[in-house]
């Protein structure tokens, strides 16, 4: 019994396929006015990762200000700006179309079976939206930012800073229709794309968790539109919408804004349990159990997601009623996330399990997302919400949520189709050490961070009090170890594009319709479009496929 | 599924190349194109809802709150004007069904027709609505700019509206609540405007293609696309008038 | 080709779009005089009703939804749903708001 599934060609005499999407047309045009859904996935690619290093730069800014109790690196002002921009640059350029704009983008339409996705032309503009936001809060951070956390807190945001909160606010506005315009292409082509036989239940889970995603981008976004239009309105012209001198509510804000930005955690976390699906399906050697649960709870998560919002304002003046209600739901929405785990659990028991880079980032997920999602728990109910709401207790929360589940589930499935998408292997012995890298500096970093929330250390604040400082150092601490987790993957992936063994099209004898094609894949994908026989994750018939098959030289 | 089952079926009798030309290479029939770019207009129309439906909240809040000063408000509002622009708005979307109606039995003279006549009707809308915010701006009714409450602090100053609806002075708190009554007017109306100026543009540019005669080839998915917006568009408006006009005339 | 289509391509006739704007237009007339008759708190909810016949009526024969898909129908109610659940749980946030303005 071997230690890995990984099978690639004899390197030897294997090629990269000499037609492939990346070669079919060359030059700088053909990449920029391009429909093709790899391509545009590849651009998200690139920018993303600029972004998430923008975000983390900034991350290293307030662990190192956070070394010592006083305010001594940056002013607090100044302070104030580098965790707002942390957070906008974090969320609405990194989480939010990460797995969707560049694996759902370059891998949905394969694994229906289909040449692209929908609506090619509105995918690029997606990606144009996108750069255009992007561009606009590079500028605005460099103009010098804002300070009101990335939440745009009302009456703070609209009558107390001076900072740029409106040209922010026009960025996160455009990155929102960005964001619509992918969820709505995958909604259409999920429908109506799919492969002859390629039924609802023949699908991949990483399909079904991205359709509820893009159902969240489409009826959540927009809300966000108009809260900031309307804060925008605030400023400049005094309208009173948020005022209380002219009778308006700055709650009603809040309403508007968490209306969105819950549904937007689930929009950020869905596509990566998606992710996670297919990989402990493909390194347990076993289909994922109880699919129909996990493809349900994906779309469960996406409608409770919605009745949930006001659990961030606990304590901003709702109603006792109001309260009761949020809280009764927010312990509904924890029990579809739950059953995933559990599912992904019971599919790892009796598998044939095998510890590649992927699998090891996704039992870094199921860790650590399970530890931040019970934490959630403790914040949904109303009574301890109040003690820990607004301190580092939060922080560590969505930390665990988003950077240990999220960030974990985004590299897991960089790592998994990576192959596919560049006809390359990345090393694993280096690979393998980055993620636990990873996930000891991650646990450094963030861990300490829910003693220090429980003990009453505020967030947002650039000073504290001195008996908080030895958690705050092993934070930081473990914050640089879990810089050089991140780092790593930047030489080696791009390492592998030159010097990479041949990856051919399936080294990890995964299922689904993707694998049955070159490395990289042709620009049209499919070359006749497949019928569909079989159910997901069916290894049976990918072993009776490997009998019948001939090994691509290119 | 019956969406499976079209594309099940559509791909058993594919004969490769002969597709119309307005085809897109990776759709795999024409009736597959045509069913996606439906359902995406769909569900845009999806996230304009939900745009709107932030407006529609904050206006449900602040009329609760401060229903004397909305009715007070909303007495500037010209029912004629109101009533009227309803009347063109309806109308506009009758004539584009019914342009989508000539498309679809290739009538292009009376595709064109319904099609300019819903740009006037249209235009017509907006030139009322013009009239109407030129108004406000006399009076001084535009929150942020200059506004002023003494059309309900002192409604006999304002002998026009007072003949027909002798509304009490409201007090000065209460009066100037009156100025988020008139952002939210502005706000909701002028987004709906701001939705037909685009629909207008679009209209222009599908009127010179018709009269080339695109559309009536069989290919209208485009006209019917737009209609789905435009309709829309005057589903906003339905809801606009009795909130903002008919809060309460007696 | 298959029954699917005929069903997207039934073509409603103008008579059917007159009758339809004939209601739209008598259903304006009506809301407008309600306006000006005193019926207490009744007047909101009788106008909010007219409004949603309109709306209906123009969803279901102006747009066609009477004669499309069941996905179709299913979109724009999980809009409505959605929007009502928007407007609904923030209202029941302010009208349980015991001590009154913020």
């Amino acid at each position: 019994m071997s230690d890995t599934i990984v099978s690639l060609p004899d390197q030897a005499t294997a090629r990269i396929p000499k037609l492939n999407y990346l070669s079919k047309e060359k030059g700088l045009l053909s990449w920029l006015l391009t429909g093709d859904h790899k391509r545009i996935a590849i651009l998200y690619l690139i920018s993303i990762s600029f972004f998430f290093f923008i975000g983390g730069s900034l991350a290293a800014l307030i662990r190192l200000e956070l070394l010592t109790p006083q305010s001594d690196l940056m002013a607090t002002d100044t302070y104030n700006k580098v965790f707002s921009m942390h957070g906008i640059v974090m969320i609405f350029f990194f989480l939010v179309p990460s797995v969707p704009a560049t694996l759902g983008n370059f891998f949905i339409p394969m694994m229906l079976g289909a040449k692209d996705l929908a609506l090619p032309k509105i995918n690029l503009l997606s990606w144009y939206l996108y750069m255009a936001a992007g561009m606009m809060g590079l500028y605005t951070m460099i103009a010098g930012g804002v300070d009101t956390g990335w939440t745009f807190t009302t009456p703070l945001s609209t009558h107390y800073v001076n900072t740029h909160v409106i040209t922010t606010g026009v960025a996160i506005f455009i990155a929102g229709f960005s964001s619509i315009f992918t969820g709505l292409n995958f909604i259409v082509t999920i429908h109506k794309m799919r492969a002859p036989g390629m039924t609802w239940f023949r699908m991949p889970l990483f399909i079904w968790a991205h359709y509820a995603a893009s159902i969240l981008m489409v009826l959540g976004t927009p809300v966000l539109a108009i809260a900031i239009v309307l804060v925008a309105l605030e400023r400049t012209v005094g309208i009173g919408v948020f005022d209380p001198a002219k009778g308006g509510d700055p709650l009603l804000f809040q309403h508007l804004f968490w209306f969105y930005s819950h549904p937007a955690v689930y929009i950020m976390i869905l596509p990566g349990m998606g992710v996670i699906s297919e990989v402990i399906s493909t390194f347990s050697r076993k289909r994922v159990f109880g699919y129909t649960a996990v493809a349900f709870s994906s779309v469960a998560i996406a409608v409770f997601g919605f009745f949930v919002w006001a659990h961030h304002m606990f304590i901003m003046g709702i109603s006792n009623y109001a309260v009761l209600v949020f809280s009764l739901l927010t312990m509904l929405v924890a029990v579809p996330s739950a059953i995933k785990i559990f599912n992904w659990a019971f599919t790892l028991y009796k598998g044939s399990i095998t510890f590649e880079t992927p699998m090891l980032y996704a039992f870094g997920f199921m860790g650590l997302f399970t530890i931040g999602g019970m934490t959630g728990v403790f914040l949904g109910t109303s009574g301890t919400d109040i003690h820990l709401t607004e301190t580092y207790f939060i922080v560590a929360h969505f930390h665990f949520v988003m950077v240990g589940g999220m960030l974990m589930a985004f590299l897991a499935g960089l790592h998994f189709w990576w192959p596919k998408m560049t006809g390359r292997m990345y090393p694993e012995k280096i690979s393998q050490l980055a993620a636990l890298i990873t996930f000891i500096g991650f646990n450094f970093t963030f861990f300490p961070q829910f003693i220090l929330g429980t003990l009453g250390m505020p967030r947002r604040y650039a000073s504290y009090p001195p008996e908080f400082q030895v958690l705050n150092v092993l934070s930081s601490a473990g914050a640089s170890i879990l810089g050089v987790g991140y780092l790593l993957p930047v030489f080696y992936l791009l390492w592998s594009l030159k010097y990479g063994a041949i990856a051919g099209d399936n080294p990890w004898q995964a299922t689904g319709l993707e694998w049955q094609t070159q490395s990289p894949p042709l620009t049209e994908n499919f070359t006749e479009i497949p019928i569909v026989d079989h159910e997901a994750y069916d290894y049976e018939w990918l072993e009776r496929q490997k009998e019948k098959e001939v090994p691509s030289v290119g | 599924m019956s969406d499976s089952t079209v594309i099940a079926q559509s791909a058993a009798a594919d004969e490769h190349h002969a597709h119309p030309p307005y085809q897109r290479h990776h759709f795999e029939t024409i009736d597959q194109q045509n069913d996606a770019t439906n359902f995406a207009m769909w569900l845009f129309l999806l996230t304009e809802i939900m745009f709107f439906g932030g407006l529609f909240t904050a206006y449900l809040i602040y009329r609760n709150w401060y229903y004397p000063a909305f009715v007070a408000a909303s007495h500037q509002l010209d029912i004629f004007w109101g009533g009227l622009n309803t009347l063109l708005l309806i109308s506009s979307s009758f004539t584009m069904a019914m342009g989508v109606w000539c498309a679809e039995t290739r009538k292009q003279s009376g595709l064109v027709l319904c099609l300019v006549l819903t740009f006037v009707l249209g235009l017509g809308f907006l030139g009322i609505k013009s009239i109407e915010y030129h108004e406000k701006w006399e009076k001084h009714h535009i929150p942020g700019l200059h506004f002023s409450t003494q059309s309900f602090a002192d409604p006999e100053s304002d002998t026009e509206v007072f003949e027909k609806y002798h509304d009490k002075a409201l007090a000065p708190d209460m009066a100037a609540h009156t100025e988020l009554y008139f952002f939210l007017y502005f706000a909701m109306t002028g987004m709906h405007a701001l939705h037909m100026i685009i629909g207008i543009a679009i209209l222009a540019f599908m009127i010179v293609r018709a009269r080339a005669g695109a559309y009536t080839n069989g290919h209208l998915a485009f006209v019917e696309n737009f209609g789905l917006y435009w309709h829309f568009v005057d589903i906003v408006w339905i809801f606009l008038f009795p909130l903002l006009y008919l809060i309460s005339r007696h | 080709m298959s029954e699917h289509n005929e069903q997207e391509h039934h073509i409603v006739s103008p008579k059917v779009y007159l009758v339809i704007l004939t209601a739209l237009l008598v259903g304006t007339a009506v809301t407008i005089w309600a306006s000006f008759v005193d019926m207490g708190p009744l007047n909101p909810i009788i106008a909010l009703a007219i409004a949603c016949t309109k709306a209906v009526l123009v969803v279901l024969f102006f747009m066609h939804v009477k004669y499309s898909t069941k996905l179709t129908k299913l979109t724009v109610g999980a809009g409505v749903f959605t929007f009502l659940i928007l407007v609904g749980m923030t209202l029941a946030d302010y009208f349980t708001r015991a001590w009154g303005r913020w």
